[in-house]
């Protein structure tokens, strides 16, 4: 399941609906509880795109709050919440100002879509696993053994790079391979986490296919 | 019996100095009197730090009004004696506060007290400061957003630490004789609460060290991003205020306790660090940041 959630519209309903900024550490809590009472619904493995486009200013502790804290739970190398895994869409540069920097206090990653539709990783990734992920996206998705063809480099690494990614939500894993974590917001198919585009969008600000 | 402080001539974070000096020695219970009569210009720093003054005495001061109209007009406009009303005995001629906006008064001097006090400072702020940091300072617009996360971490750093409420004023304006008369943008936050000593010590009690002081405690949180939170995502508000400040050529200090911090641009001279100043509670903040010039 693909779910596309509207983050201004967690905060309007969450905190105020006058505020367009996620400032403060207990907004961006309140904001936080509002994506994951949402993600508790849609399934044990799903995509969400967190679309920041009407999001006008985020401070750090916000960013710390929202990001980090959301990303945490749903993407660890240990046991995560569930299989969840993230895009980031509609971000500015002064978004992404706050959030490489609460991603390289805790050491994490993500995927930013830009408005072209490229994903990009950003955050802190080892070298290996970002020519990975680079590769992944560029082949439309692969197994083991076709990367380790494709960056020249032994089957097994291959192997535990991907599952590294997995894990740490950068990559999904299917029948098939492993898939680039894309938005859907055209109906695109991500990683075989099918999209329709004929989702219903409820007061929460929330979209789901 | 009242001792009467004289409010120096021109009020900003230096001058600022000599108020606290004669205030140090005062029983908190002693009677004051803030005589600003003679002042004739006041920075954001001295506009909310003569509030900050008032929340730390026991015995409610009295405040004698600037005789010069200009500047008592001025600090009207800035919301300064609409808060002054309720924290000291007022004394002298208080303008009428115009309805006009004033153009250099990107933000008046506001309290921060709640969350949402945050909230109400970067809605307004937002409002105005992208005329006045493009036109003024030649900053290009998207350095707006980063000036006011810059604002809204620092507006935090009272609620969360201080224990009390404070005050934020910024305003714009052109230096007379510094940096070759750049305009500049001065943003200052002040409180009365504990300190970033006492934070810290909140959580870990005092550093067993024999430099363990408010020095000490700011130059962990400022400059090494330290709090009395054990969530490591905390602590990150100050070092990115740091970052920005230093992108942009800017000045930063904070005052806690007995001591000063300050991150200091090329164009300035002041000490990094200044110890043994009169002791006065809370964390007072100014952020300054010139105007760019076009070959910069």
């Amino acid at each position: 399941m693909i779910s596309h959630i509207d983050v201004s519209s967690v905060l309007k309903r969450s905190v105020c609906d006058l505020y367009s900024n996620l400032v403060t550490r207990p907004t961006g809590a309140a904001v936080r509880i509002g994506i994951e009472h949402h993600l508790d619904e849609i399934g044990d493995k799903a995509l969400a795109v967190l679309d920041f486009s009407h999001v006008g200013l985020l401070d750090f502790s916000c960013a710390d709050e929202i990001v980090a804290k959301l990303l945490m739970q749903y993407v660890s190398l240990d046991i995560p919440r569930r299989e969840v895994y993230f895009v980031f869409y509609g971000m500015k540069e002064s978004h992404l100002d706050a959030i490489e920097a609460v991603l390289e206090r805790h050491g994490l990653a993500l995927i930013t879509q830009l408005a072209d539709g490229a994903p990009e990783l950003i955050g802190i990734v080892e070298d290996e696993q970002r020519r990975a992920w680079e590769k992944i996206c560029e082949m439309g998705s692969a197994r083991a053994a076709d990367l380790a063809i494709a960056i020249g480099v032994p089957a097994d690494s291959a192997a535990r790079t991907l599952d590294t990614l997995w894990r740490r939500r950068l990559v999904i894993r299917q029948e098939g391979g492993y898939f680039p974590v894309r938005g859907a917001t055209n109906g695109l198919i991500a990683g075989g986490l099918l999209a329709d585009g004929a989702g219903t969008r409820g007061g929460s600000g929330v979209e789901a296919s | 019996m009242t001792t009467v402080i004289d409010v120096p001539h021109s009020l900003d974070d230096r001058s600022f100095e000599e108020i606290f000096d004669k205030l140090a020695p005062l029983p908190p219970d002693e009677k004051i009197l803030l005589d600003a009569r003679r002042t004739r210009w006041a920075s954001p720093y001295g506009l909310t730090g003569l509030l900050t003054i008032a929340q730390t005495r026991l015995e409610r001061p009295a405040f004698a009004v600037p005789e010069n109209d200009d500047t008592a007009s001025y600090w009207s406009r800035a919301s300064f004696f609409k808060h002054a009303e309720g924290l000291y005995d007022i004394s002298g001629r208080v303008p009428r506060t115009r309805q006009a906006s004033e153009s250099s008064v990107l933000l008046e001097v506001t309290p921060v007290v709640h969350t949402q006090d945050v909230h109400t400072v970067v809605e307004n702020i937002q409002q105005r400061a992208q005329a006045i940091l493009s036109e003024k300072l030649h900053l290009q617009s998207k350095v707006t957003m980063r000036f006011t996360m810059a604002h809204s971490e620092i507006c935090q750093n009272v609620i969360e630490h201080a224990g009390t409420g404070g005050w934020v004023a910024v305003q714009a304006y052109k230096w007379q004789q510094r940096l070759g008369g750049r305009n500049v943008v001065v943003i200052a936050v002040c409180d009365a609460g504990m300190g970033f000593r006492k934070s810290l010590e909140s959580s870990q009690g005092p550093r067993p060290t024999d430099r363990w002081g408010d020095a000490m405690a700011l130059e962990e949180t400022v400059m090494r991003g330290m709090t009395r939170f054990r969530d490591p995502g905390r602590g990150q508000g100050l070092a990115g205020v740091k970052r920005f400040i230093g992108n942009w050529q800017g000045k930063f200090s904070v005052r806690s306790g007995t001591a000063r911090i300050a991150v200091v641009p090329q164009w300035d001279e002041d000490e990094p660090m200044k110890e043994n100043l009169a002791p006065f509670p809370g964390a007072q903040v100014q952020i300054t940041i010139p105007e760019r010039m076009p070959d910069a």
